[in-house]
């Protein structure tokens, strides 16, 4: 296992979730999408920790995690606060402001 | 090589979940893909000699995040379950494909231009030493976590609560039938 491999499987989820972040219908996929974003960036993080024998990359991964978790609870407070509000949660059809 | 053969087959469950994930039209599905995402990239990070990340890895996102995940998917689904519905907007497949692939061309050319990578060695980087550099030398930036997490609690709940009798209902002031979205009304 080399940093290059973990960097190209890295680099790839965060590809893949920031297309669904783009393209989802539903305010709870848009935030799946943004979790496995999060995820990928921790696994680069771990990976040059490891192969640069340097601690802070996982100081870090426990930082952005915690960060992560943070997001997930406020942004569902808001999907459901979105969902009482408007009945639905498609991002779409929140666009009040829009006019 | 045995090994090797072990670490290809995470990265490929690691990748072909996340995919699952972003391009499933189950909500429900998704979220259980994405558990199935997290642990691998627990068993990940076993691999790469950080056994406390893997650990709070398992007990943070798939205790906690996915349990949260599916309870906000059954607080908000429709009476005919049709909120669990996770497309992709049409009109926005091509110019996101685009984007991603773009910035996925990028990055992996850039990666495959590098040429000296470190290789520090293979010595084992103690969990005692991470809690130590997190205690000591990171120690403001924890207490700074620590009150950004309970501002989060704090905006989590004043966002979610239900209102008490005579308070103002302030989602009650948007209460209107959505245009051509017949389910979206009461």
């Amino acid at each position: 296992m080399t940093l290059v491999n973990v960097l190209y499987v890295g680099v790839l989820l965060f590809c893949l979730g920031l297309y669904g972040t783009l393209t989802r219908r539903n305010v709870i996929g848009i935030l799946l999408s943004v979790e496995i974003m999060a995820n990928s960036v921790n696994v680069i993080l771990v990976a040059f920790s490891r192969f640069t024998q340097n601690l802070l990359g996982q100081v870090f991964a426990v930082f952005v995690m915690s960060l992560t978790v943070a997001e997930v609870v406020v942004g569902l407070a808001l999907v459901i606060l979105l969902y009482r509000t408007m009945r639905h949660t498609d991002i779409d059809e929140a666009s009040r402001l829009r006019h | 090589m045995l090994e090797l053969v072990g670490i290809a087959a995470v990265a490929g469950v690691l990748v072909a979940a996340a995919v699952s994930v972003v391009f499933g039209t189950n909500l429900v599905h998704s979220v259980l893909l994405l558990a199935v995402m997290l642990f691998t990239t627990a068993v990940l990070f076993v691999i790469l000699d950080a056994p406390f990340l893997a650990g709070i890895q398992v007990m943070l996102y798939a205790g906690g995040v996915v349990t949260l995940m599916l309870f906000a998917i059954m607080l908000t689904r429709r009476s005919g379950g049709v909120a669990v519905n996770n497309e992709s907007i049409k009109g926005r497949r091509l110019p996101a494909a685009i984007l991603c692939s773009g910035l996925f061309a990028l990055l992996a050319w850039s990666i495959h231009q590098t040429t000296d990578f470190p290789n520090g060695g293979d010595n084992v980087l103690a969990t005692r030493q991470l809690g130590i550099t997190l205690f000591t030398e990171q120690a403001l930036s924890f207490e700074v976590l620590g009150v950004l997490l309970l501002a989060a609690t704090i905006g989590a709940i004043v966002l979610a609560r239900k209102r008490d009798h005579g308070e103002p209902e302030p989602a009650g002031a948007f209460e209107r039938p959505v245009r051509g979205r017949k389910e979206a009304t009461r």
